[in-house]
């Protein structure tokens, strides 16, 4: 008995030029903002951008976008529909906003079937919203995708940077690619996080400063990109640090 | 046309396996599909038969129904899934994504919707023959 559907997976994304997975030790970091603020950015930018919410259990890039009405098309598999400029797929379109209560082999049978049969088409980049943590998701793409890269959000606090360590600790021994570490919610000058960095042998992408605004721009796409968040990812993304 | 994207799977990895296997030429190939997913057996059929390859072209496709059995991890009851006790867009959504079953269903028992899908999830490969 074989599964079929891995097989299929990266002739899927072969269209894609790069697939980066944004990624934490830790939930309530700003994950979420940051890959839909990465992936507007991107799209901005003049790139074909695809945003892929893997957080099954608590899905938030569709509020984030304020996605209302859209729905994947059925064509030789589904094909997501454009949300404010991005190819969007998540699990709400079946889920419907409901709790979708999955345990680990559920996580990989979903992630599997979605990319066994989503049609992304040409993109020059997927930005996948990641589950916090390394569990099911983060080994499931590991051994999935060939080309997949992390980009690691954390905040300042110590128990999200120790999440990070063992995380990247992971990545490297799995000499999986990581882009780099953007710090958020920043509320002193301490340079600790960006001196850990160092360590890790990683590239300080970007310090993003708290930012109270970023709330009320949740389902508003034009206030989301003038939040302080998202100007400090559009620098990452001229500075050609990705 | 979902079942053309799972067509062009099984036709990839029973490729990858007649490589394996160093068969030249694949005749027969049996495919389990679990009703949870309901797979259109025929459009499934005609697709393979679209999509397959030149090593395939004698190649006959068996496809065959296995019932779903869900068993509750909260009471330990088991029993049959049945599409006919919900609506429309749920089944196609289950169609889609399996795995929603669990936004959907609950054990009919305890009312828990930590089950777990022990037979007749999705597509699967059985077995391939051909000669070598």
């Amino acid at each position: 008995m074989v599964d079929p559907r891995t097989t299929i997976i990266n002739e899927r994304l072969k269209r894609i030029s790069r697939i980066i997975a944004v990624s934490s030790g830790k939930g309530g970091v700003g994950k979420s903002l940051v890959a839909t603020a990465l992936a507007l950015t991107l799209s901005r930018s003049g790139c074909k951008v695809g945003l892929f919410d893997l957080d099954f259990t608590s899905p938030s890039t569709h509020l984030i976008l304020g996605v209302k009405d859209a729905q994947p098309k059925e064509d030789k598999g589904i094909i997501p529909p454009v949300v404010n400029s991005l190819t969007y797929m998540s699990l709400i379109y079946y889920s419907h906003d409901q709790a979708a209560p999955l345990r680990g082999i559920d996580t990989s049978n979903a992630l599997i079937e979605l990319l066994a049969v989503t049609q992304w088409g040409e993109l020059d980049f997927l930005i996948i919203d990641m589950p916090p943590g390394i569990g099911d998701a983060v080994l499931d793409l590991i051994r999935l995708v060939k080309r997949i890269e992390f980009l690691i959000v954390t905040t300042p606090s110590l128990l999200a940077f120790e999440t990070v360590r063992k995380q990247v600790a992971l990545l490297q021994s799995l000499k999986v690619p990581i882009i780099g570490i953007v710090e958020n919610m920043k509320m002193t000058n301490a340079a600790n996080v960006q001196d850990e960095t160092a360590k890790l042998g990683l590239k300080f992408l970007a310090e993003i400063p708290y930012d109270a605004k970023v709330e009320e721009a949740i389902g508003d796409e034009t206030k989301l990109l003038g939040t302080v968040l998202a100007k400090k990812i559009k620098q990452l993304v001229a500075s050609n640090a990705l | 046309m979902h079942e053309w994207a799972l067509a062009e799977a099984v036709i990839a990895a029973a490729q990858q396996i007649a490589e394996e296997e160093k068969l030249k030429e694949v005749r027969e190939v049996t495919i389990k599909v679990g009703e949870l997913q309901g797979v259109e057996k025929d459009i499934l059929q005609f697709a393979l038969s679209q999509l397959k390859p030149a090593n395939f072209k004698n190649a006959n496709f068996h496809i065959t129904r296995a019932k779903t059995t869900l068993k509750c991890r909260a009471c330990g009851n088991t029993w049959l899934f049945n599409e006919k006790k919900l609506g429309k867009d749920t089944v196609e959504a289950i169609h889609f994504v399996p795995e929603v079953a669990h936004t959907y269903i609950k054990c009919p028992k305890c009312g828990s919707p930590d089950f777990e899908i022990t037979e007749g999830r999705g597509i699967w490969l059985e077995s391939i023959k051909g000669v070598r």
